[in-house]
């Protein structure tokens, strides 16, 4: 069936450069720069990424991260409880808001 | 799995090749490289294919059906003198599980004489076995143990290795810890090898030392020297593993795209020699598994009348871009 996202277009990342490389170069260098070993490991980047993708809901991040996280070390029930911190957020995100719907019901209520 | 079951599945036909990937001698030319020997420093001796683990990883298909296929006396006796005529620095005990070869105690007292250092590579499992048998034996004479341990976490080792190996594997690290192996200062030697549980590669060696010595003090009180980490290769029930679970091509694909030129001076190949378990001669183990006999031809080590010559060229085949593939196998 044909879709928006193909796995294999993932490894064509690269060619987003091809009309704007200065740009290109200057996000690559960045992105290798974030992902390298800092005060946080790389292992432990790589799970943050996972989280976000899930997030943001992008395919070719939860792929790639997906496989990062395993070859940086991580297992199955680390990257699952990462997936799950995202989900709290997301869904703490949501129901943050319900007390802005309280103050504004409040406000219209006798 | 039953043994009939390991029987069938060396039985299955499996694809031979990957159209896309190049051979890796052309690799090798496309860098101005080549692969030959140095002076031999180790001789790796298998002892056999019988295991009492069935490994998905496994690149030899050792397992519990695997009773034939196990070096007898006077075998024995041809590698033992082969190690006297040559004085390896190292004598890399493997298998299977060796600890299931009866005569691994009688080599390991008919060697010592000929080699500064000896390892056994154990599934932890079947040392715990054969403790009574065998620790004696290691530990008079300084045994390096270098035991499989792939990953930190019990249901990717489960998942690899079978039910229960986890927790029988930190149970026999606990009690090597307790005869002294793994601690400073004893001068009992104890390695660890993490392989991925799957069809990916091995993270940073440095970077998951450090987390293995901190998970296993933290949570366990388990102490260990080094940890190695490796690569699975593509063959035996890996390579059938791959294919049935359609990840073959793209691990292929990953190996070659992970290609270090860098790697390929300090291969383990290149300064070994593998002796199988009837006595005959591989590059490595990996050469062993596919049946590639150092030099494309069958020698026996009776017949060798001293180590292999430097400059010979090693037998390569598309499983070589595991042990070349990130940081190399030493």
């Amino acid at each position: 069936m044909e879709t928006y996202y193909k796995p294999e277009d993932l490894p064509k990342f690269e060619e987003i450069g091809k009309e704007a490389p200065d740009l290109a170069r200057k996000f690559f260098e960045y992105y290798n720069a974030v992902f390298s070993d800092g005060e946080l490991s790389e292992r432990e980047k790589a799970l943050i990424a996972l989280a976000v993708a899930h997030a943001v809901q992008c395919p070719y991040c939860i792929d790639a991260y997906t496989q990062a996280c395993l070859e940086k070390g991580s297992n199955l029930a680390e990257m699952t409880e990462a997936v799950h911190v995202v989900s709290a957020i997301r869904g703490g995100a949501s129901l943050v808001h319900g007390v802005q719907m309280r103050n504004v019901a409040e406000k219209l209520s006798m | 799995m039953p043994p009939q079951a390991n029987i069938a599945e060396m039985q299955t036909s499996l694809p031979a090749k990957t159209p896309d990937i190049p051979p890796f001698k052309s690799t090798l030319d496309r860098h101005d490289l080549t692969l030959v020997r140095q002076a031999a420093a180790t001789m790796q001796i298998n002892l056999g294919f019988l295991c009492n683990q069935i490994c998905r990883h496994c690149h030899l298909n050792a397992g519990p059906g695997r009773k034939k296929e196990n070096m007898d006396r006077q075998t024995l006796k041809a590698v033992v003198a082969y190690a006297r005529r040559c004085r390896f620095e190292t004598i890399d005990i493997t298998g299977g599980a060796p600890e299931l070869n009866p005569l691994l105690p009688d080599l390991i007292q008919q060697i010592a004489p000929w080699t500064p250092r000896i390892m056994l590579r154990s599934n932890l499992s079947a040392l715990k076995e054969n403790m009574t048998r065998l620790m004696g034996v290691l530990k008079s004479h300084g045994v390096v143990i270098v035991a499989s341990f792939p990953s930190l976490n019990l249901s990717q080792m489960d998942a690899q290795r079978g039910e229960g190996i986890f927790d029988e594997s930190i149970a026999m690290l606990k009690a090597l810890n307790a005869r002294g192996y793994g601690h400073d200062g004893t001068g009992l030697e104890l390695n660890l090898v993490s392989n991925p549980t799957g069809a990916f590669m091995p993270p940073n060696q440095d970077q998951i030392e450090k987390r293995y010595h901190q998970i296993l003090g933290q949570n366990w009180g388990l102490a260990f020297n080094h940890l190695f980490n490796f690569a699975n290769a593509p063959l035996g029930r890996f390579k059938r593993w791959l294919i049935q679970t359609g990840n073959y091509d793209a691990y292929l694909k990953k190996l070659v795209a992970n290609f270090n030129p860098c790697a390929i001076e300090g291969l383990m190949c290149r300064s070994q020699v593998s002796v199988s378990w009837d006595g005959y001669l591989y590059d490595c183990d990996f050469n062993l598994a596919r049946g590639l006999y150092m030099c494309g031809r069958k020698i026996h080590v009776s017949e060798m009348a001293g180590p292999p010559e430097p400059g010979n060229p090693i037998m390569t085949a598309e499983h070589c871009y595991t042990c070349a593939a990130g940081s190399g196998f030493t």
